[in-house]
């Protein structure tokens, strides 16, 4: 058995003395894991780096069979990003957060697509906005996605400002207002069409508070574990950044 | 075939980097034949390491001293700590000979995947240094890796209120290294440090 595709490294640990366990995103074959014979070698070592982009091919005799990766690299994002504490703490979120999400060899081409999508906005200010599309994509990829269309309650399409943390549907302000406080708060970027530049930091907090509640509850939590601590430092770094590359603060 | 005793060494020496089971029988079997050259000689060696030898208390590297030979050199520079995963990078850096200054040993390094978090590591201890008034440079060595780089921004901001400039060490090109054999990862980080002649 073999194949060869486009794939975004998401994890590599060491395997025996030399060898290492690639965990890989891509388009056709879903997260897909693979020895890397040699892989702690000073060829490979840099090849396998979370957030990679690569060309590999996995070879096996079965197709349930664990197999072997060989790659080349198409783009080195890890590499790009070593210097900037923020970029590389949000890479390997989501790295992180794909790698514990998604089920193994099931394919999730938009996935990919996003995961992508981000790994070329990192050099533009709203990139966390991509990011955190990208956790929502997650999501409805896998069957649990956010209504974020109408109002709930009233299913008005204006005035959109809260999410329910049971339903994941939107609901508006004036609808919101007795529950307030229980209500999780849909920042105005992820609304249909709204512009992703200039957003303000606490928007992509509540952002990522919105995603964290649906993929804790459907994802991380049915199978007994937590958020990945890089999502957390994540977070913890974007709250306490004053300016993300130009960005306004909150 | 053989007595349970050599049994035993095999599987010992089996456990060790770079042997497998045949290679363990080979190592055994050489022992054995030079046993008053080799064999007592390594085995008192052994038992006195294990005796003797522990970790730093102010720095994490192995010695038989605690404080370990650099911690305790006066010609040592105090004013500066350079910061390593391992003690193997350690010794490296001492190999080198390039770096007058102390050291001190993290144990590793942030992993969300391996679940190795802050307290997991040796970083009090850096704190608790880099707070002393004679220190005033750390430097970050920790590998070019995303975990190390990882760790060594979770370590600046960690240092932010000690009084002392942190420093990392340059991604680049090796001495001797050729770009067309270069990978493209470090080509990358190469070009984007790139600094005036």
């Amino acid at each position: 058995m073999e194949w060869t595709d486009e794939a975004i490294v998401l994890d590599s640990r060491k395997h025996g003395e030399t060898g290492t366990i690639v965990t890989l995103l891509t388009p056709t074959h879903g997260r897909h894991a693979g020895l890397v014979y040699g892989g702690t070698g000073s060829k490979s070592r840099g090849l396998y780096q979370p957030g990679n982009q690569i060309r590999a091919t996995w070879r096996g005799r079965l197709a349930e069979h664990l197999g072997s990766f060989t790659a080349e690299m198409v783009t080195p994002h890890a590499a790009l990003l070593l210097d900037d504490a923020l970029k590389l703490e949000g890479l390997l979120a989501a790295c992180a957060v794909a790698e514990g999400a998604l089920p193994e060899r099931e394919p999730h081409a938009a996935v990919f697509i996003g995961f992508q999508a981000l790994l070329l906005a990192m050099d533009s200010p709203g990139w966390p906005a991509i990011y955190i599309k990208l956790e929502l994509g997650l999501l409805r990829e896998l069957g649990f996605g956010l209504d974020l269309e109408s109002c709930v309650v009233t299913g008005e399409t204006e005035g959109l400002a809260f999410v329910s943390p049971r339903t994941g549907r939107a609901v508006t302000t004036a609808a919101a207002a007795p529950y307030k406080e229980k209500l999780l708060r849909l920042p105005p970027f992820l609304l249909r069409g709204a512009s992703l530049e200039d957003v303000p930091v606490a928007d992509w907090l509540d952002g990522l508070a919105l995603s964290a509640h649906f993929l804790e509850r459907h994802v991380f939590w049915p199978h007994n574990k937590t958020l990945p601590a890089s999502r957390t430092r994540f977070v913890d770094r974007l709250a306490g950044s004053a300016t993300i590359s130009g960005n306004p603060t909150a | 075939m053989t007595g349970p005793e050599i049994d035993r060494l095999i599987q010992l020496l089996a456990r060790l980097p770079g042997l497998g089971p045949r290679s363990a029988r080979r190592v055994a079997l050489h022992l054995l034949k030079r046993r008053e050259v080799l064999l007592q000689p390594l085995a008192a060696a052994m038992t006195d390491a294990a005796e003797k030898v522990q970790p730093c208390s102010q720095c994490g590297n192995l010695d038989t001293i605690d404080p370990c030979a650099i911690c305790a050199d006066p010609r040592r520079d105090p004013s500066i700590i350079c910061v390593v995963e391992e003690v193997a990078d350690l010794w490296a850096l001492e190999r080198a000979r390039i770096f007058a200054g102390r050291y001190h040993v993290l144990g590793g390094t942030l992993s969300a995947l391996d679940g190795v978090g802050p307290e997991d590591l040796n970083i009090g201890p850096l704190l608790g240094r880099a707070r002393q008034a004679a220190v005033r440079e750390v430097v970050i060595a920790t590998n070019a890796t995303t975990d190390g780089q990882t760790t060594a921004h979770y370590l600046t901001d960690r240092l932010a209120d000690c009084d002392v400039s942190v420093t990392r060490l340059a991604y680049g090109v090796p001495v001797g290294g050729e770009l067309d054999y270069l990978d493209d990862g470090t080509l990358a980080a190469a070009l984007k440090a790139r600094r005036a002649f």
